[in-house]
């Protein structure tokens, strides 16, 4: 009999995440998941499904439409002992608890002197592209990662998915896990079993020698993409994912930046004030004499998220604007 | 009923809730066809609520409404040919197109838009109701929201301030027993919403949300104790979606029975109101059937409407983001 060739298992990035949460419910006892038609529904993107039968109703818990109590709920129980796993179904309702958010989960520990201890894992989805229009569609990351005391992950892959969920669940501070919608059906390797995606550790998707493209989310795909057309045009070009915004791996960027010695920012959030300001920001602190071209740029405009897919497709950024803008700033 | 009705507002009524139905009946099918971008949470089943208020209010009068808002909308006079452009993301629509389903408004209409936020709506009707008073008006604010709305702390705010201010302004709870795919036992202690009236001392009111006159007349004693300034009422309507929660068929998870479901469509609103009027000669059935005929005229029309208008211009993006 032949030897069974062991395939890498592939799985879309919505199983991964149903596969990272149960790995944590293995393992911790002290974990439990909670928000609105997680249980019985198994979630409106289908993410939990399947976590109710084989856990029980003690590990997975369906809520009213509470936001702020059921972050709440994350605060106070993961303040006396457990590790709670909320789901904040869409990441635009963070308003409804962004007091929960802000002024007690990022700041209790610090507040008390260290005499607190917050590992809550949030998982919330982001994104445009769905045609949900204003309000189901944002993605609000910059706004935590202006909390001290938040950890922000993004993963743009069903194997960082799996692999952030379970590192933001063994970490014993708040994480963000910032999921996109419109990558619930990209598939990819996913080995079976716990493994970690370390947190603060960016990841170098493709290496080039001349110039540097940081992409956070589903905008990987984008760059990845827009790196082949530049190769065409003789930019070969590295492409990094952070996946963690906060802590943010700077080394990796500056270190890559120093040898291209120029570099693109790409997420799909609005570009005013979002997280790319922050990262040009340190790059000209790390690395202003190798810079051989401003610091650029791309990400939505700034508007709200159109409802009209006509008008939705000029919002999102894409493979093509990247490239345009590169071309832009490079003189090309 | 309690007392006589006038037969152009029975007749008015029913119209209201004929637009509602086959609106909503080609806009999902709309939906499921692809040719409706997006989510759309419709409101059939539940067309007797907005009807039985929305008769007493005119467009001076505000209302807001929810995500499942095009019924709101269509009973405070809407077009179809300007809603369905907006759930077909075309320039003409009542938002040019960036709104959508979750979204759609229309000023003039006192209609103070759908909305993506459940519990978005109570705190911005209680702001208008604020409004009416402070400009001296007699004009009344009505905000919708369903019995998940209930469980979130905007509700409760609301109400209190509206209690404590006797602002003009009917709290308009439909409770369709669930919450997406949460029955309301699972999401909270109470059977009656309007309990909760209690807490904020207005009066709780309970009503059959499948009976276009119970709604009508419980409404109206609300929303005419709003406009002599003795304060808000909660009204609660016991009603019910036929559809899933989002689109006609949805998700298809197992979270009701048929039987439930069959059962709830033995009270549809609608038919019951025919039945009525037919046996009081006010609206026979050729004559009901000449409305929806009619109503269908309205609705191909606004079909036709949405699917020749323009897209909007990409420059449209970034207008309106300031006034
Ligand atoms: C703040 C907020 N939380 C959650 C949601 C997701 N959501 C949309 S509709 C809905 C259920 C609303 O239930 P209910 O208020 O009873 O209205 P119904 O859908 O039954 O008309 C939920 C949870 C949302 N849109 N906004
Ligand atoms: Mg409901």
């Amino acid at each position: 009999m032949a030897e069974a060739q062991q395939q890498p298992r592939k799985l879309p990035y919505v199983a991964a995440i149903t596969d990272g949460v149960r790995e944590v419910l293995k393992e911790q006892d002290n974990a439990f998941v909670i928000g609105e038609d997680v249980a019985g529904a198994g979630s409106v993107y289908g993410y939990y499904k399947g976590l109710l039968e084989e856990f029980g109703p003690d590990r997975i818990y369906d809520t009213p439409i509470s936001e702020e109590g059921i972050m709440g709920v994350g605060v106070g129980a993961a303040a006396t002992g457990c590790r709670p796993i909320v789901d904040l179904m869409f990441m635009d309702f963070i308003g409804e608890c962004m007091d929960e958010i802000a002024n007690q989960l990022a700041k209790m520990r610090y507040m008390f002197g260290g005499h607190a201890r917050l590992p809550v894992t949030v998982l919330t989805m982001a994104g445009a592209g769905a045609s949900l229009a204003a309000q189901h569609s944002q993605s609000l990351e910059a706004w935590l990662c202006h909390l001290p005391g938040l950890k922000v992950v993004m993963p743009s892959t069903p194997y960082d998915a799996k692999g952030l969920i379970i590192a933001a669940a063994r970490d014993d501070n708040p994480v963000f896990v910032v999921l996109n919608k419109v990558s619930l059906a990209m598939t990819g390797e996913v080995p079976e079993g716990a493994y970690e995606v370390p947190i603060g550790q960016a990841a170098v998707l493709r290496e080039g020698r001349d110039y540097t493209i940081v992409a956070t989310g589903r905008m990987v795909h984008e760059a990845l993409k827009a790196a082949e057309q530049l190769a065409e045009l003789g930019l070969d070009t590295e492409v990094i994912d952070p996946r963690t915004l906060q802590p943010f791996d700077t080394a990796t960027v500056v270190d890559s930046v120093r040898r291209t010695h120029r570099v693109m920012i790409v997420h799909e959030a609005v570009r005013h004030g979002g997280i790319g300001a922050e990262i040009a920001a340190t790059i000209q602190e790390e690395a202003f004499d190798y810079l051989d071209a401003p610091v650029a740029r791309v990400g939505a405009p700034f508007s709200p998220v159109p409802f009209s897919p006509a008008l939705e497709a000029h919002y999102v950024p894409d493979a093509e604007r990247i490239v345009a803008e590169a071309k832009r700033q490079l003189g090309l | 009923m309690t007392r006589a009705i006038a037969d152009d507002i029975l007749l008015d009524l029913h119209r209201r809730m004929v637009r509602i139905r086959l609106f909503e009946e080609t806009a999902g099918r709309l939906m499921e066809d692809g040719k409706i971008p997006g989510a759309l949470h419709l409101y059939v089943g539940q067309e007797a609520v907005a009807a039985g208020v929305m008769v007493h209010l005119s467009n001076d009068d505000w209302i807001t409404s929810t995500h499942r808002g095009h019924g709101h909308l269509i009973a405070k006079g809407g077009a179809f040919d300007r809603m369905f452009a907006e759930l077909y993301g075309k320039a003409t629509g009542y938002c040019k197109g960036k709104g959508g389903s979750m979204h759609i408004c229309n000023m003039e209409l006192g209609m103070l838009g759908a909305n993506g936020i459940v519990g978005g709506g109570p705190p911005i009707a209680v702001g208008a109701a604020f409004s009416n008073r402070f400009r001296k008006t007699d004009r009344v604010a009505c905000t919708f929201f369903g019995d998940g709305a209930s469980n979130e702390g905007a509700f409760h705010e609301a109400a209190n301030m509206a209690g404590l201010y006797k602002l003009p302004v009917v709290f308009v709870c439909e409770n369709n027993g669930y919450g997406e795919f949460t029955a309301q036992s699972n999401h909270q202690a109470i059977v009656d919403v309007a309990d909760r009236a209690a807490g904020y001392g207005m009066p709780g009111v309970v009503v059959d949300g499948m009976d276009a006159i119970a709604v009508y007349e419980a409404a109206g004693e609300a929303i005419e104790r709003a406009r002599r300034g003795e304060g808000p009422t909660l009204l609660e309507c016991k009603t019910y979606r036929f559809f899933d929660h989002v689109g006609v068929r949805g998700m298809g998870l197992a979270y009701r029975s048929d039987d439930e479901v069959a059962y709830w469509r033995t009270r549809d609103p609608i038919p019951r109101l025919e039945q009525q009027l037919a046996e009081q000669d006010i609206l026979s059935t050729e004559a009901a059937m000449a409305v929806h005929a009619e109503v269908t005229r309205e609705v191909e029309a606004g079909v036709r409407f949405a699917e020749e208008s323009p897209l909007p211009d990409p420059s449209a993006l970034l207008e309106d983001v300031y006034a």
